[in-house]
């Protein structure tokens, strides 16, 4: 790529790669509480605060639920604004994440994903994001601490973009990226300023009958977050999803854009497709299992085994057309979940791609493997287990159990 | 589905306003009304402070408060701050 920029090779974990990103994004409102695993974003950032490396607005709030209140005043005036948080702190905030949505305040949050408690565990897993799932935001989750970085950045224009303005959280696994030390190439402070530019904001009719910016502001009174009744809230809602649709054609334009800046780019932006074209048996996960399941598939492909990954970087919105396509191929697929729906029939990243295949001629087996809870380590070993039951599943056409629990004690 | 109203692709974002609040008689709601014993209030104007609804003027050219009853809820707080006792709440219907 003949555009690529100079950059810079720093040592930094998930958490300081984050706070990197939002340090040259230009952000102007930073209003967070801290909590394990994600301290260490907002520690940094009130650093370049108190160092004045950034002219951001930093504001210590008394909770989670009146940091993300904070963050929804802030960017309803226009402003460009930023959190993080986790777990309990994310689960604080679930009536905030619909009002945001709702007002369509393009906010950015990181989550360093944690499980819930009880009982207390600050270690990695996806409860706590996927709880949130239906809370109107858009839904990132990265890979390593330098896709981190990048999606940060990319977050601001995808969450901004006039077709979308939707609230965006970027998920990375928590301690297994955001305490881990990585290599990590950070582009110019200046190429990421003008790349997230200056957040524009569309007309709307006011009471007045004018058309003004899409803002508080005491020269253009404009009336924010009211009561909707049964005629209009529907309609409202609609909007929000038409949105979410925009948001999936915006996040791949964004994503290419930036690999043609930094010559890193992750499949299409929603999901990255690992020697799957010919996979006979294919696995889907989310997050750093990406890293070790590619090891695995690997070893696999020199056994001679066809096997696949499919890392699915974007989980809201969904690409349900784009997976349909990427994964009616293969023939057997396990989906992994690192998180837990009680009672229900399998994991919520189960759910969707068995779903999205329900309606693809080939219909592949689909089976589901609840992994890795409260921090639980999956070794290469234990993984390549999933792609041995695919293919005994393949051989005997049968599927002994659907919903699997891997490295579990039984 | 409810046949009046607009669509989704012809409304402004997140419920912004195209219409003002001041359009929107509120005051129909109420049950109870306040009515002001002329006598006991001393014009302190703590009623004017106290109402959530902002439906109490002070009027400088008469000296004097007004109620706005296309605003006013009849929620009684004004009653119940008034010092001297001023004002009491009735029901509308009365």
């Amino acid at each position: 790529m003949k555009n690529v920029c100079k950059q810079d090779l720093m040592a930094m974990n998930g958490d300081e790669a984050v706070a990197y990103a939002v340090k040259q994004a230009d952000v102007d409102v930073v209003a967070a509480y801290p909590i394990t695993p994600q301290t260490i974003i907002v520690e940094k950032f009130s650093e370049y605060v108190a160092n004045g490396e950034v002219e951001t607005e930093f504001v210590c709030t008394e909770s989670e639920h009146s940091a993300l209140t904070a963050c929804l005043a802030a960017a309803v005036t226009g402003a460009r604004t930023f959190t993080a948080s986790a777990s309990a702190g994310l689960a604080l905030m679930h009536e905030m994440l619909f009002v945001t949505s709702g007002c369509r305040a393009p906010v950015v949050m990181a989550i360093a994903n944690r499980a819930l408690s009880a009982p207390l565990n600050i270690h990695g897993d996806h409860s706590d994001t996927m709880a949130q799932r239906d809370s109107g935001w858009i839904q990132l989750y990265v890979e390593n601490a330098q896709e981190a970085y990048d999606s940060i950045i990319q977050a601001f224009r995808i969450a901004e973009d006039l077709q979308v303005l939707l609230p965006a959280m970027v998920g990375l696994d928590g301690f297994t990226l955001s305490h881990s030390l990585e290599n990590v190439n950070g582009l110019p402070d200046e190429v990421v300023k003008k790349f997230v530019g200056v957040r524009e904001l569309p007309l709307v009719a006011t009471h007045e009958g004018k058309n003004a910016p899409f803002k508080l502001d005491p020269e253009k009174p404009m009336t924010m977050g009211p009561i909707a009744f049964p005629d209009y809230y529907f309609e409202f809602k609609r909007q929000q999803d038409e949105a979410m649709k925009n948001a999936l054609s915006v996040i791949q334009r964004v994503h290419d854009e930036y690999a043609e800046l930094s010559g890193r780019s992750y499949g299409n932006g929603l999901f990255e497709a690992y020697q799957l074209d010919d996979a006979e048996v294919a696995a889907v996960c989310l997050g750093s299992t990406a890293g070790t399941m590619k090891t695995v598939v690997d070893e696999l492909r020199q056994d001679g085994v066809k096997a696949g990954l499919l890392r699915l970087r974007t989980f809201r919105p969904l690409p349900v057309e784009e997976l349909q396509k990427a994964l009616s191929h293969a023939k057997a697929i396990a989906v992994m979940d690192r998180s837990l729906s009680f009672g229900g029939n399998g994991g919520a990243v189960f759910h969707e791609i068995r779903h999205v295949l329900y309606d693809a001629a080939t219909h592949p087996f689909v089976v589901n493997y609840v992994y890795g809870l409260g921090g639980r380590d999956s070794s290469p070993k234990e993984l390549r287990v999933i792609y041995e039951e695919l293919q005994r599943i393949l051989q005997t056409k049968h599927v002994e159990k659907t919903i699997n629990y891997l490295g579990l004690r039984e | 589905m409810s046949s009046r109203g607009k669509s989704w692709k012809e409304i402004a974002p997140a419920g912004v306003c195209s219409k003002s609040s001041t359009t929107f008689l509120t005051g129909d709601w109420k049950t109870y009304l306040p009515l002001r014993d002329l006598e006991k209030c001393t014009r302190c104007l703590l009623c004017v402070i106290f109402c959530p609804d902002g439906a109490i003027h002070w009027k400088p050219e008469k000296a004097d408060i007004e109620f706005d009853y296309s605003f006013c809820k009849g929620c009684g707080i004004c009653a119940n701050e008034c010092p001297t006792k001023a004002i009491t709440m009735k029901l509308e219907k009365e």
